[in-house]
């Protein structure tokens, strides 16, 4: 096939936008190994005091501690409704289902601070006070969306068959649900569990409105961007913190193909990521 | 109710119960709730609960207010412009011209997404700054004399910074919109005589329009309400509606003033995608003639 933009210039437009996304993310390490306590060119030499400072930040571990509450929470109640949706949209047809369906995906397109905004009043018109519950509340209503996406593609490609012949040979609904179904999307679930852990621990807006006392890790980190001293250890917990992202994303990945793999189908490379 | 549905049926509809009940409760009904509280307003700490639109009519007169929508609003739109036409030509690479490996380039592309965002605004802040690695870089080279200062804390900031924190969004749907193409469409376009320029016109891009308005949906929506970045790069004439509703909530401790903005900006916002996709589905989704 003849080529429609002229590939040598379309190449050299990618890898300059591959730059420019790149920048940012490179620049992290550069200055959290930099030993200066300004963040500026040129870099002064190689030190890792920063990350070593991180570890005696009592506040930050708490924020930490916190953060991996609400994102557990979070992963393991998102996933759970997501894969009720997912199911129920695989497998039965109900009334308005593509209304229904709509609704609960509507986080996705919402700008968060509509979502914080409107919890925040709800709460406070029943007098609940804020808490990390409540972070997590609306961190569900976020991540659902992107669980239902993930597991959309393995409860569809589930082979209805296979069930039936559970059934046939005497299984509960609940042995062929755990024996059968659970195994066969079980890849799909893990790779929702992480996505909406990831989701969680990096969300901000829903997280500054909602948190009360209790600070999670990126409210813990607007509060350190005011202090110019403060910033060169959060360079450092910025790279830990992208290397742990990164790191979940492989393995949500990984997990989907095996998802793909064991319905066999090709792994295909758009949904998922989306 | 029961009448008429299935046992298939009710199946399902205790399966969807527990997702959709829990986007009632936590969505619906708080929407539903930040309607009515804009129509409440603010009595020092009390709320008075007799409705009112007292709200609308100051967020429709003042004109700060009314700077604000605006100012969100064109920002938006620009972001969202210069978002999807940059990831544009990304998309269209990917789809046509990487044959192998295409799963690990888009992991490459949604890799810089996952940083921390309020750190990735925050670099930008350090990218772009008088004695930031742009300027110093510029310096170096010679191309300028002294540092630019008009690439940071205005809404040039924010536009970029936004265009970089929605690329993986933007990419995304056109990418998949153009993968659908069927390919043999295109080979029949060459065939009757269309060089490779009227064939992205006619064929590729018509066809690619579902994947650029969702593109664009995706882009647009979020961004009106985004407060970081106009609050880390984007100085005093960067400050977009969301910051208001912001200080609202917060240290203006008008609650019911922001759920009116909030309420407003929402609905200008809907209207706008409405549109959008409405235009999309009469002009995109076919090869011209």
């Amino acid at each position: 096939m003849k080529r429609g933009l002229s590939p040598r210039w379309l190449t050299f437009y990618v890898v300059s936008y591959m730059i420019f996304l790149y920048a940012p993310v490179i620049l992290l390490p550069m200055f959290a190994f930099n030993d200066a306590t300004i963040i500026a060119f040129p870099l002064s030499g190689f030190t890792t005091k920063w990350f070593g400072l991180l570890w005696t930040t009592d506040a930050l571990h708490k924020a930490v501690g916190n953060s991996a509450m609400v994102a557990v929470v979070t992963a393991v109640v998102s996933t759970l409704l997501g894969a009720c949706a997912a199911r129920a949209a695989a497998r039965y047809r109900f009334p308005a289902q593509k209304a229904v369906i709509g609704f609960i995906m509507l986080p996705l397109v919402l700008p968060e601070i509509i979502v914080a905004v409107a919890l925040i009043v709800m709460l406070m018109q029943l007098g609940l006070s804020l808490s990390l519950w409540t972070v997590v509340a609306g961190h569900v209503l976020i991540c659902t969306p992107f669980s239902i996406a993930i597991l959309n593609s393995a409860f569809a490609g589930l082979d209805q068959s296979l069930e039936e012949a559970s059934f046939d040979l005497g299984e509960s609904r609940w042995g062929t649900f755990r024996r059968v179904t659970l195994p066969l999307v079980m890849p799909g679930v893990i790779s929702s569990l992480l996505i909406c852990f990831t989701i969680s621990l990096d969300e901000f807006i829903i997280a500054f409105f909602l948190t009360g006392t209790d600070a999670t890790l990126p409210v813990y980190i607007w509060s350190q961007l005011r202090f110019p001293s403060k910033l060169p250890s959060v360079m450092a917990l910025g790279t830990i913190l992208l290397v742990v992202s990164v790191g979940l994303l492989v393995l949500a990945e990984w997990f989907r193909r095996r998802a793909a793999r064991r319905q066999g189908k090709g792994a295909t490379s758009t949904e998922g990521f989306v | 109710m029961a009448r008429g549905l299935s046992r298939e049926d009710r199946q399902g509809l205790t399966l969807i119960g527990l997702p959709f009940g829990y986007a009632l409760i936590m969505l619906a009904a708080p929407l539903l709730m930040v309607i009515t509280f804009s129509f409440w307003t603010q009595n020092y700490l009390d709320i008075d609960r007799t409705l009112t639109l007292n709200n609308y009519r100051e967020v429709f007169s003042q004109p700060i207010y009314q700077a604000l929508l605006w100012r969100s609003l064109r920002i938006s739109l620009i972001v969202t412009i210069v978002t999807v036409t940059l990831a544009f030509p990304v998309a269209y690479y990917l789809s046509f011209h990487v044959k192998r490996r295409k799963a690990l380039w888009l992991f490459l592309i949604t890799v810089p997404f996952w940083t921390s965002y309020l750190l990735r605004v925050f670099l930008w802040k350090v990218i772009l700054g008088y004695n930031g690695v742009l300027n110093s870089a510029l310096l170096e080279v010679g191309l300028i004399d002294e540092p630019l200062t008009f690439i940071l804390y205005n809404a040039n900031a924010v536009v970029l910074t936004l265009a970089h924190a929605w690329a993986p969004f933007a990419i995304l749907p056109i990418f998949v919109a153009l993968e659908k193409i069927d390919r043999s469409l295109l080979e029949a376009a060459e065939d009757l005589g269309d060089g490779p320029f009227r064939r992205f016109w006619r064929v590729t891009f018509p066809l690619a329009i579902p994947g650029v308005v969702a593109a664009t949906l995706i882009v647009l929506i979020p961004t009106v309400g985004d407060f970081i970045t106009p609050k880390l790069v984007g100085g005093t004439d960067g400050l977009m509606v969301a910051n208001m509703i912001q200080i609202q909530f917060g240290k203006a401790n008008n609650a019911p003033l922001g759920a009116a903005l909030a309420v407003t900006s929402m609905v200008v916002v809907a209207a706008i995608s409405i549109g959008i996709y409405v235009a999309g589905r009469k002009i995109g989704g076919r090869v011209s003639r």
